[in-house]
């Protein structure tokens, strides 16, 4: 008997369900090449490279870019480098916070005992069953009832006062980041023996190396997918960047939805296309590195 | 003080929580308490809240107006229960689409060559490391009246010579509804493919060695070991599903309006955070309450973290 077999109709279904969730991703890719301005009807590619950019009503021509003209308008478009730009430093910054204080508490849940040990792992499961508008309505007031009693009680004016930015939305989203942080890395350590730290402390290892040289290199894997997985979080969230953001702070997907709801043109297409070829090459490059890492054992 | 971190291990724990525990306590906590102070209070002219005790939002959230047309004091105003069943009734209904759509793909995973499910789960990884406002755009693009459903739908009625008008199909409750699905169906795939693969092979050998045929062997073997993925699943799909607010934005405009948007209306243009906050209380509520006798009935599975 094929352990591999499986019925006609299960393949069939896997089939549709694959082509229901990449059909959408093409047709986004497609029109990103659209030489309709209007972006309503595709009017197949831009024919012609050019030293300007030709337009006959809506129709571009031909453009110094070819058929890639949206992508170089996009690379001109300064609210989109700024965007992307706050979009790294808010993942980036929020990934290193959580990932350390989220390892951190993961080694004293798994491994130690103290009194508010039931409240901090409790609290971890709250990102997950509360939905993420609560969060994201209950951090936005948070920040304006405290900013509103700090700027009265410091008297504080101008661009001293206490407003919405970087520093809430990064905040924000280590909070919700952490308890992803925490349960990868507490599972990892579940995985492990503790007699494998005792019997370095038995040696003679004092906590910091029994920390350095015995449970960080066995919980290091963990420790990077939860990273990752942190990372991509505050990379894909709106919601709870939607109502912490404030002038000056826009991130890609409030950038992306800002347009949507205004006008759209190709422009958004070809962003959607470079977002999804970052994504896809991260994604393969982790997965070669894990598949390199399990033939290594 | 030093000396006694040193010793005590204890404070040893206390400590190397309490950034995480600090950091959850004001950022979560804090704001719940401060959502539920404020859900009880009023809004002022100017937008702002009016610190007082009484329950007026909730009431007004279920169905109790002050607004009627004939006259009267107060009357029945449906529009907010409608809007929360209307929810519901839209997250139930994508939860059991999800589960159907994304149990036979997760099967075929589980059931494939070693070597070839991690190329199976990465190609399901994509769709959802995509951004979720541009996947809701993508849906925007496809749906329209010139978009490609209507487009092939018309080929095909050319080719059986119909008569073809493009249909409306953006702005409708549907397409919230494939937008959502859409969405959440990786988060279902995963945990239903690691409580699929933990199937030992053996057991479907037992299993037809004994005379069960392949519906049977389903029905007896392969679901009741594979619940934990679905609990799992519908967890991750349904609390999401309830509080969403793009989706229907984006896809069902003025036609579909959710909890979600009521309340980032209230915040945003109405201007009337106690109302607000009340119905994002009521939400909160609606979804632990469902996930409490759901998972109380079915059991709250490891899978969850693995997805």
């Amino acid at each position: 008997m094929n352990p591999y077999k499986r019925a006609p109709l299960v393949i069939i279904a896997t089939i549709l369900t694959y082509i229901f969730l990449y059909a959408p991703i093409v047709g986004l890719v497609l029109y990103s090449f659209n030489a309709s301005k209007a972006n309503v009807v595709f009017e197949g590619f831009i024919p012609a490279y050019s030293d300007t950019t030709v337009m006959e009503g809506s129709l571009v021509k031909s453009s110094p870019c070819g058929p890639f003209h949206w992508y170089c308008e996009l690379a001109k478009n300064g609210d989109v480098t700024e965007a992307a730009g706050n979009t790294m430093t808010i993942a980036i910054t929020a990934t290193i916070i959580a990932t350390v204080i989220g390892t951190m508490s993961a080694i004293a849940l798994q491994r130690y005992d103290f009194k508010i040990k039931p409240f901090s792992q409790l609290s971890l499961y709250i990102p997950i069953v509360i939905p993420e508008i609560v969060m994201g309505i209950g951090a936005l007031t948070l920040f304006s009832q405290f900013f509103g009693w700090a700027n009265d009680f410091f008297n504080l004016s101008g661009s001293a006062r206490l407003s919405l930015g970087m520093l809430t939305v990064t905040v924000s989203h280590i909070a919700f980041m952490v308890p992803f942080v925490t349960l990868v890395v507490q599972a990892r350590l579940q995985g492990f023996d503790k007699s494998y730290e005792e019997a370095a402390m038995d040696l003679g290892a004092n906590e910091w190396i029994t920390f350095r040289r015995v449970t960080f290199p066995m919980i290091l894997p963990g420790v990077l997918s939860g990273a990752l997985l942190a990372f991509t979080l505050s990379l894909d969230d709106f919601v709870i960047t939607f109502f912490t953001n404030g002038p000056g702070s826009t991130t890609l997907p409030i950038y992306v939805y800002g347009l949507l709801r205004r006008i759209i043109t190709p422009q958004v297409n070809a962003l959607s296309t470079v977002w999804i070829l970052v994504v896809f090459s991260a994604v393969l490059l982790l997965q070669i590195l894990q598949n390199r890492e399990s033939k290594q054992h | 003080m030093l000396k006694r971190l040193r010793e005590s291990k204890s404070m040893q724990g206390t400590f190397l929580a309490l950034p995480t525990t600090l950091w959850l306590f004001v950022l979560l906590i804090i704001p719940l308490i401060l959502t539920l102070i404020i859900s009880f209070g009023k809004r002022s002219p100017d937008g702002n809240v009016i610190y007082t005790f009484s329950f007026d939002n909730y009431i007004r959230l279920f169905g109790y107006s002050t607004n009627c047309a004939n006259g009267q004091a107060s009357c029945f105003d449906p529009l907010y229960v409608q809007i929360l069943w209307r929810s519901l009734t839209l997250a139930f209904n994508t939860t059991v689409l999800v589960i159907t759509m994304a149990y036979p793909l997760a099967y075929f995973i589980a059931r494939a060559h070693p070597k070839k499910r991690n190329t199976y789960l990465f190609m399901v990884l994509i769709p959802l490391w995509t951004n979720f406002v541009i996947r809701v755009y993508a849906w925007m693009m496809l749906l329209r009246k010139e978009g490609a459903i209507n487009i092939v739908l018309g080929t095909v009625a050319r080719w059986l010579g119909i008569d073809f008008v493009p249909l409306e199909l953006l702005y409708t409750p549907g397409a919230v509804l494939v937008g959502m699905v859409y969405e959440f169906l990786p988060f279902m795939i995963l945990p239903i493919y690691t409580s699929l693969e933990k199937i030992d092979n053996s057991l479907y050998e037992a299993a037809a060695d004994l005379g069960a045929n392949s519906i049977k062997t389903l029905l007896r073997v392969t679901l009741p070991l594979s619940m934990p993925g679905v609990v799992a699943g519908t967890i991750l799909v349904f609390i999401p599903v309830m509080g969403t607010f793009i989706v229907s934005d984006l896809l069902g405009g003025r036609q579909v309006i959710l909890i979600g948007n009521l309340i980032q209306r209230q915040f945003l243009d109405a201007r009337d955070a106690p109302f607000g906050s009340a119905a994002s209380l009521i939400l909160m509520v609606m979804t632990l309450i469902v996930t409490y006798f759901y998972t109380r009935k079915f059991g709250f599975g490891e899978e969850i973290i693995v997805a």
